[in-house]
């Protein structure tokens, strides 16, 4: 099956309304190409799952910016004056999720899993409307899977067959996103091919990658 | 030596060798700079790996390696990458040491508020909810009060980061241990005196025989 296409098939798959995960952390081994995809065709009312807002100027905090985003699950959005605005005025409804507990719930539903326990978050507003389980004496909070229509992630480099590796600190939501999402783009900051990328390497399996656009950002 | 570099210096001394640490954005961060040379730390980074290193040379940033504050840094021979989830695995489940965070407020109960002001600031806990449940031990780094009025309390007003996880509390002032009885004032900065403290604290706290002095 031929992964690679251009970048208007791309977006030919992101519509209104839609919940997408998009990687990176604050822009760093985010998919810039695809987000920029997004901004030009002016889809709205999209539920976004993230780790931050990025930057106003940058990445997935553009999006914010240009007022598409309806809803965001996301762990921060402090270096993104536009997401306080926007949450404070009600334009945009903010969730903020402890990042650790954002990234086991794409994991929960990329592995199956109906949810997890996690400490983290016990005492806090984060455990308003939550179940308490209390294992060996000790409470959790049960936590439940995310997953989104579509995941927009970013490879260093991509094999013809969707073999994903991730240079450095580009790794980050990446692979997880991959994992829990109905359709998987990957952009590409260089496409190779099969064999070029060491098996023992292989961060993202071919199996997740629906898609390979070329990124040139 | 202004408040802050007597804050960060203190903080460094209670890093020991072969510890796993992860510190906060800010003025945790400068922690790293104070470290004894025979001490061998090892930096953790909330985005995916442990190995941190320094700020690169001006021009040879790596577009691919930021920080969790997303400044460009290095990484230290033998250092591994990986992905966020194994990131938190390593954070909730004990493999940190010690991790250092600035505070808004802190409690005599050990109770942390550090990542919302309601109506006012609100950027987001990012990984500071898990790092303080998670980490072995959870130093807090910060100006004793804010604008002369105290933060540390008998009891956090703001939205809590978490419960009773705090176990040391460094300040330009003072140090305080955290413990089942209650706070303990164990050091105290030379040119300050102990009324000086107890009037910049509204937690009630136990005053450690003998009272040590701060960065001697």
């Amino acid at each position: 099956m031929e992964k690679i296409i251009d970048m208007e098939q791309a977006i030919s798959y992101v519509e209104d309304g839609m919940t997408i995960m998009i990687g990176g952390f604050l822009g760093n081994g985010s998919p810039d190409q695809l987000i920029e995809g997004l901004l030009e065709k002016g889809v709205k009312d999209l539920t976004l799952i993230c780790n931050d807002t990025g930057f106003p100027d940058r990445g997935i905090g553009k999006l914010v910016v240009n007022k598409q985003v309806k809803k965001v699950m996301t762990s921060h959005i402090g270096t993104n004056p536009e997401s306080g605005k926007q949450m404070h005025s009600g334009e945009m409804d903010v969730r903020l999720i402890p990042q650790g507990t954002l990234v086991e719930q794409i994991r929960s539903a990329g592995a199956g899993l109906g949810g997890f326990l996690t400490p983290t978050g016990i005492g806090t507003v984060v455990a308003e409307g939550k179940e308490v389980v209390e294992i060996d004496g000790k409470d959790y909070l049960l936590e439940l899977p995310l997953k989104a229509d579509l995941a927009l992630i970013r490879g260093s480099k991509v094999d013809t067959k969707g073999n994903i590796w991730y240079r450095n600190s580009t790794r980050n939501f990446n692979p997880i996103m991959a994992m829990a999402a109905d359709r998987v783009i990957v952009e590409a900051e260089e496409v190779v091919e099969i064999g070029e990328i060491d098996p023992n390497n292989v961060a993202t399996p071919h199996i997740f990658v629906d898609h390979i656009v070329r990124g040139t950002l | 030596m202004d408040a802050r570099e007597r804050i960060v210096r203190r903080v460094a001394k209670e890093l020991k060798d072969g510890d796993i640490v992860n510190l906060g954005i800010g003025m945790p961060t400068k922690v790293a700079n104070y470290i004894e040379e025979d001490v061998e730390v090892i930096f953790q980074s909330e985005n995916g790996y442990i190995g941190m290193g320094g700020a690169p040379e001006a021009g040879k940033e790596d577009p691919d390696l930021v920080n969790a504050g997303g400044m460009h840094v290095t990484v230290k021979k033998g250092a591994a990458f990986f992905d966020s989830a194994m990131s938190f695995a390593i954070i909730r489940g004990g493999h940190v040491d010690a991790t250092v965070l600035g505070a808004l407020q802190v409690d005599q109960e050990g109770n942390l508020a550090n990542w919302m002001i309601p109506g006012k600031m609100v950027p987001g806990m990012g990984g500071a909810m898990d790092l303080v449940v998670g980490a072995k031990r959870v130093i807090v780094a910060m100006e004793h009060t804010a604008k002369g009025s105290p933060k540390i309390l008998k009891q956090c007003k703001l939205p809590l980061t978490a419960e009773k996880e705090v176990d040391l509390i460094v300040t330009e002032m003072a140090v305080f241990e955290v413990t089942e009885q209650g706070l303990i004032l164990k050091e105290r900065a030379k040119e300050v005196t102990l009324e000086e403290i107890k009037e910049a604290t509204e937690a009630d706290f136990i005053v450690a025989e003998p009272l040590e002095i701060m960065n001697p």
